[in-house]
């Protein structure tokens, strides 16, 4: 029997997933990922965590707000609080990889084969991929999607260590900077993700909710807050599409 | 090393853990999921306060050297920021740039 007819003959694995990484150290997001993780590492080393362990964190983890949450509520808070709140700020990744999927779907492409590539998905990689993998031939998508993942996670651990260093050297006001750059990032990436109202709404009363949660000190702070203000912000979007459905 | 270790499996137990499974899900469920479902939009919503109330807390209650620089300062240079990022072409490197050289300013100026 012959095997069935490819896009092109493929190029080895290794070839692939190099052309991969080159591609994510060209991508904007590798600079944008070293300035996200710098402040990440000066928030592990100020919160006593190892720099292994902030390395660790950035591989296994692999999400920038999850990994904000770790590091400054696992000093404090219970282990539950800290896993509550990991998993409701990681839900994103359900939809972005479902969307993924697709683009994978290949002859000789298993379940298992799709666990690394998927791992390796964070909202950087997620963009580039979903920009340049449809320009790839299809037997080669894996190896490809996998470099240019590896590349990018290279550009947050290359970030984390020099942080974490920088913090544990520099006078106190810089290393001031290097912490707040991390609620900044948070608040400029939200604000450009926030395509919807319902966004917007959930943003701004989570500003306002979450030092009034904390203040009234009721434990899992992160996810009151996340609920009481993304529920108010949901039905606020409902009641705004009903109307506009009625005047339809 | 065995606190050492324990930090290891605390982070694979609340923080890979919790996170990845996610993933997983994604993987499991493939094509079959619509975005604009109302469970999808609600469970967006809680996560983007979330994400909120993280950096809230930050701000709030801030570790180490940040702490030693005024709240005033903290929330005015994060208002700041916001504003230079609005005003300038929603570009999140001029807000940061913007924000940071209010914290520097704000602190020398007013103290700690």
């Amino acid at each position: 029997m012959d095997a069935p007819p490819q896009d092109s003959p493929a190029s080895p694995p290794l070839r692939t997933f190099v052309r991969g990484a080159s591609a994510g150290v060209r991508s904007v997001f590798f600079y944008v990922l070293i300035g996200n993780y710098v402040g990440l590492g000066a928030l592990s080393y100020e919160f006593g965590f190892s720099i292994w362990w902030m390395v660790a964190s950035t591989l296994l983890v692999w999400a920038a707000p999850a990994q904000v949450i770790l590091i400054s509520t696992l000093p404090t808070a219970a282990l539950v609080e800290v896993a509550l709140a990991v998993t409701l700020s990681s839900v994103r990744f359900l939809p972005m990889v479902a969307a993924l999927i697709p683009l994978f779907k290949a002859p000789g492409v298993r379940q298992r084969d799709l666990l690394l590539p998927m791992h390796l998905t964070a909202i950087s990689v997620w963009v580039e991929g979903m920009r340049l993998v449809p320009q790839q031939p299809r037997g080669e998508r894996v190896a490809f999607y996998n470099g240019l993942g590896v590349g990018l996670m290279g550009a947050a651990v290359i970030g984390s260590a020099t942080g974490y260093v920088l913090a544990a050297q520099l006078p106190p006001l810089l290393a001031a900077t290097l912490l707040f750059f991390t609620p900044m990032a948070l608040l400029m990436s939200s604000a450009r993700n926030a395509r919807a109202l319902l966004d917007r709404v959930a943003f701004a009363l989570g500003l306002v909710v979450g030092p009034i949660v904390a203040w009234l000190s009721l434990g899992l702070d992160l996810m009151w807050t996340g609920l009481i203000a993304g529920t108010i912000a949901y039905l606020i979007h409902r009641w705004r599409e009903s109307r506009q459905g009625g005047a339809a | 090393m065995t606190a050492e270790l324990q930090s290891y499996l605390i982070l694979i137990l609340v923080g890979f853990l919790p996170s990845e499974v996610w993933r997983w899900l994604g993987i499991a469920l493939g094509r079959g999921l619509d975005e604009q479902s109302e469970i999808i939009l609600w469970v967006r919503g809680v996560a983007t306060a979330l994400i909120a109330a993280v950096v809230a807390r930050i701000i709030v209650i801030p570790p180490g050297a940040l702490a030693e620089v005024p709240l005033s300062v903290r929330v005015g240079a994060l208002a700041i920021g916001f504003a230079a990022f609005l005003l300038i072409r929603r570009s999140a490197f001029a807000g940061v740039l913007a924000g940071e050289a209010a914290l520097v300013i704000g602190a020398t100026v007013l103290g700690r």
